[in-house]
């Protein structure tokens, strides 16, 4: 049988060749366990976390913004709820139809309604379109009556920045609004806790605090699909409100200042002489920060931009002015430390004084004849100051000028538009100005015009400087945490300047009191150039002095019409500045005031001062008693 | 001789009952029942398309699967030839009027499903082979005429194949007949030749391929690459497995199929998700099933009288180990991704098809092992 030994020899080989492949199953069958176990058992926890990686998205919410209180706690930045209207485009039934019930029911504008249909072109099915992001009371209420006809459409509610009072604060908190991309890179923690429709402080307080304010996102996460679309929500981790900030603030003086300035230019800041603290800080005029939330209307923003009194410029910081007159009391100061002249030396004014072949002119045409300091600072003599400052020399006035804050910034980073201003010497001519120091122009420094540029701010901080005894203080705009009474911050002062040089700001205190005794003389005593802004009652009596700084050279044909406020066009009026301190006896608050083209100090701004100063020493007691409420780590 | 007129004639229904492998018969079916339920998870744990679509696929193709085994294996071994040159014409007719899907032309239209004749060569050729090994003398194995022979029958298809392009299935078809030739008694000489001239010609044929075939292959030698892109489905693969753990996420929990994270997973990734659910206790049982039912077909295999069932069997359990070993191995990122689905388990009505024609003509086997082939 050859073919059955054939078959026989052939199933040999075949069940041979088998078992070898047979062998080798074993082994790859093997080989691919091994490989299971060691992706599920070995690598189990790798590859658990890449499944959460992939499948769990987290949505972070926007995080809620710290409030921010006046000193007495008066919220003066919350958060309101607001409501908004959302589309969730994939649920929508009927695109078009559902566009035109709500442009009747809101009354959108076709622009509006275009954006619309382009957002929803860019964005995914799922994600939402905002619609109206400050929805009215009784448009929310309206939508939500017919919602069974708006299917696809979510209404919201949300929080939102709010300034309840308004243009009051707005110069000091300035506001918040959504940031573009270079604001969020130029910050890595609002870089980190972006989200769409976040707001963040673009100007004044609420941008440089804007990380203590910020706080921290909630953060929803959900299982999404591989697509990214939502399918359920795991779990909800509550964000962390910003910190609250205190501020040294009074509303109520804040908002006397607001009523006083009534629109016109200028600016109104009131400091504790001891603390720093500044009670009020208005420039006028302001607006309305809470027009900026939602993105401000055209309309409303020309009306700001174009306004000729400049509301977007905060005077009070970054508004540059001659301080006029009103630099007679650091003059005098200087002039008695570095005894040029003592409180008898007496200058005969007439009128004016011919010097260098110039004509410097007192303000008062037929002269004040002999006066002492006390007079001339009383009745503003220019002729006085002219000689004084000649005789003084404006390197030595510069000295005294900046140790009592002129040409630096008062509040440093808080504000990142305040303007440092200038007190000029004969060097920063040189070296600016590339010219040598005339001594006409040392004249004109010590009445306060010329190359001088002082910010109201600093005016005041100079003025509580005075005030205080010459001792330096730390000006501020936020409560810190160690509240003390007020006996124990003048002894500190006191200490404090027996260690340090350079809180002293006297060589010898007489010269203080003698420079003080004269602005009281100006607004106490008759002829003084305050006095009809006087409070006799010396519970509020004050010491002040008037300043009235021109703006343009004054000609000869204009000093012989003699014209009347009224008569001379707005931009050429003279800029009305008052400093003032009170009460005269324990002396606590300093304040100034300026209004631009006002005409005279003591015509236009120190009648300010008179009804101001009855406001904020009545609130005295009441800030004495206010405690430290909260702890706040600035 | 009792016994010799027993091989002759046929048997009666009730014996051919009786002669059944029930072990392999319930293996089979297992694997069908499973492979609905994992079906059902595809479907995110509904009854949709895929699971209706599976659950008739085996409602119509198991009992063609007996109704096979029915035929005694003399049949089956004539009609082999015919068979051959059947998916051939199949593959022609393919190649000119085969409906185009994502590239390529595969399929023709039947009313249940659209048939890939690619699948049903992956049969053909051990059954043509199995004959030509059946019916050749041994000493001829190894001639000239005989080499050239087989290596054009095993050519041809590859080549048709291949243009369409199907690189997973010719793959899986060349591997399916090379075994045959393996146990056929082809020298282990002309394996280690074709083995180097092929290495000779890799960077020729590389230079051949299409640009998302050569991009899958660096896909599989770095996946992290293009992680979205080319390197997503086997990144997204590992996760899933790996996720699973010992013993899995539990079914119609696995969160990368449910959340559409998984690419194909109806089909060539189906064993991803099964792992993912049932993890590393369940993957492992399910290659123990896989294993019971190739050593059921060697079993019948090896009590077969005629080396024609002998030949089949041997080629078509080795068949089989090689489609799960190319599915798992991709799927776990072992070889780069070549189409090729898990037996019974992936959706896809070809498949099937052959996988129960070659189950049906082992059982044919079983219930004539006694059959002598002339």
């Amino acid at each position: 049988m050859i073919k059955g030994n054939s078959g026989i020899r052939k199933t040999d080989v075949i069940n041979r060749r088998m078992f070898i492949i047979g062998a080798a199953k074993i082994i790859i069958f093997t080989g691919i366990i091994a490989r299971l176990f060691s992706l599920q058992v070995n690598e189990n926890k790798k590859y658990l976390t890449l499944s959460d990686k992939n499948r769990i998205r987290e949505w972070k919410l926007p995080p809620i913004r710290g409030d921010i209180v006046d000193y007495f706690g008066n919220i003066i930045a919350g958060n309101l709820k607001v409501y908004q209207l959302h589309i969730i485009p994939e649920q929508v039934e009927n695109f078009n139809y559902l566009l035109t019930r709500l442009k009747t029911l809101l009354k959108l504008s076709d622009k509006k309604i275009e954006k619309i249909v382009k957002l929803k072109n860019k964005l995914k099915p799922w994600e939402s379109i905002i619609v109206s992001e400050n929805l009215s009371w009784s448009d929310f209420l309206k939508i939500n009556n017919y919602l069974y006809d708006l299917v696809g459409v979510k209404p919201v509610m949300t929080i939102s920045r709010n300034y309840p009072f308004s243009e009051v604060y707005t110069h000091i908190l300035g506001y918040v609004s959504q940031p573009n991309e270079e604001e969020i890179l130029a910050n890595e923690t609002v870089q980190e806790r972006f989200v769409p429709g976040m707001k963040i402080g673009k100007l004044g307080l609420e941008k440089t605090l804007e990380n203590y304010l910020i706080g921290t996102n909630a953060i929803q996460r959900y299982e999404v699909n591989a697509y990214g679309k939502r399918i359920n929500q795991l779990e909800h981790q509550k964000g962390k409100q910003g910190l609250r900030v205190r501020l040294t603030v009074d509303t109520e003086v804040q908002k006397a200042c607001g009523k006083l300035l009534n629109d016109r230019a200028g600016s109104i800041s009131v400091m504790d002489i001891y603390t720093g603290d500044i009670i009020a800080m208005y420039s006028s005029p302001s607006y309305d920060p809470n027009k900026f939330l939602f993105g401000i209307s055209n309309d409303d923003w020309a009306l700001i931009r174009n306004n000729p009194l400049k509301p977007l410029v905060n005077k009070t910081l970054s508004g540059l002015y001659s301080p006029g007159s009103t630099i007679k009391p650091i003059v005098a100061l200087s002039a008695l430390e570095n005894k040029i002249v003592s409180p008898s030396f007496k200058v005969k004014c007439t009128g004016k004084i011919e010097l260098y072949g110039q004509t410097f002119h007192c303000w008062k045409e037929k002269g004040h004849g002999f006066v002492s300091l006390k007079n001339a600072m009383k009745q503003s003599c220019d002729t006085y100051f002219y000689e004084v400052a000649r005789l003084l020399g404006v390197d030595r006035l510069n000295v005294t000028a900046e140790k009592f804050g002129l040409g630096k910034k008062v509040l440093g980073d808080y504000f990142d538009f305040e303007k440092s201003g200038l007190f000029p010497n004969t060097k920063w001519k040189k070296n600016n100005l590339g010219k040598g120091w005339v001594l006409g122009e040392t004249l004109i420094t010590g009445i306060g015009q010329g190359y001088t540029q002082t910010t109201p701010l600093q005016l005041c901080l100079m003025t509580a400087q005075i005030a205080n005894g010459g001792y330096s203080i730390k000006p501020r705009i936020i409560v810190d945490n160690n509240p003390m009474p007020i006996e124990e911050i003048k002894r500190k002062l006191k200490e404090e300047t027996l260690h340090s040089q350079e809180k002293k700001l006297f060589k010898d205190p007489r010269n203080i009191k003698i420079v003080q005794e004269a602005m009281f003389s100006s607004t106490n005593e008759l002829y003084g150039t305050s006095y009809k802004s006087r409070i006799d009652d010396p519970k509020y009596q004050f010491a002040g002095k008037t300043g009235t700084a021109q703006v343009k050279r004054i000609s000869m044909r204009e000093r012989e019409l003699d014209l009347k406020i009224e008569q001379i066009p707005y931009k050429d009026r003279d800029h009305a500045l008052y400093i003032a301190y009170g009460p005269y006896i324990n002396p606590r608050y300093a304040l100034s005031i300026i209004i631009e083209h006002g005409g005279s100090g003591s015509r236009t701004a120190a009648p300010i001062a008179k009804e101001l100063f009855k406001l904020i020493i009545d609130r005295n007691d009441l800030r004495n008693k206010q405690k430290n409420f909260e702890e706040i780590k600035i | 001789m009792f016994q010799h007129d027993r091989l002759n004639n046929e048997l009666t229904f009730w014996q051919k009952v009786k002669e059944l492998d029930y072990i392999l018969l319930t293996s089979v079916l297992l694997l069908s029942i499973l492979s609905l339920f994992v079906m059902y998870s595809t479907d995110g744990g509904e009854i949709l398309f895929h699971t209706k679509s599976h659950f008739s696929k085996i409602i119509f193709f198991f009992p063609l699967m007996i109704f096979i085994a029915f035929f005694n294996i003399k049949w089956w071994h004539k009609l082999s030839y015919l068979f051959y040159f059947a998916v051939i014409l199949l593959l022609i007719y393919v190649s000119f009027f085969g409906i185009m899907s994502s590239g390529s032309r595969r399929w023709m239209d039947l009313y249940l499903f659209n048939l890939q004749p690619s699948e049903l060569m992956k049969i053909a050729i051990i059954l043509c082979l199995a004959k030509y090994y059946h019916r050749i003398k041994i000493e001829n194995v190894n001639s000239i005429t005989s080499i050239m022979t087989v290596v054009t029958i095993i050519l041809i298809p590859i080549i048709m194949v291949l243009s369409q392009p199907d690189l997973g299935t010719s793959i899986l078809i060349a591997a399916s007949g090379l075994i045959v030739l393996w146990l056929g008694g082809v020298k282990i000489k002309y394996f280690i030749y074709s083995f180097i001239v092929f290495l000779i010609s890799l960077p020729f044929v590389i230079s051949f391929l299409k640009p998302y075939q050569k991009l899958r292959i660096l896909t599989f030698l770095d996946p992290d690459r293009d992680p979205l892109g080319a390197g997503y489905q086997i990144i997204q693969s590992k996760i899933a497995i790996g996720s699973g753990g010992l013993d899995g996420k539990g079914f119609l929990k696995g969160t990368q199929s449910y959340l559409d994270f998984l690419p194909e997973k109806h089909t060539d990734f189906i064993f991803t998700l099964f792992s993912e659910e049932f993890g590393f206790i369940g993957s492992v049982a399910l290659l123990i099933l896989y294993s019971i039912i190739i050593i059921r077909i060697l079993r019948i295999g090896a009590i077969s009288r005629s080396n024609f069932s002998r030949l089949f069997c041997f080629g078509f359990a080795f068949a089989i180990f090689i489609y799960i070993v190319v599915n798992l191995s991709m799927v776990l990122g072992l070889l780069p991704i070549v189409g090729s689905p898990l037996p019974i388990m992936s959706y896809g009505g070809s498949s099937m098809l052959a996988t129960m024609i070659g189950f049906g003509i082992v059982l044919s086997a079983k219930i004539n092992h006694k059959q002598m082939i002339a």
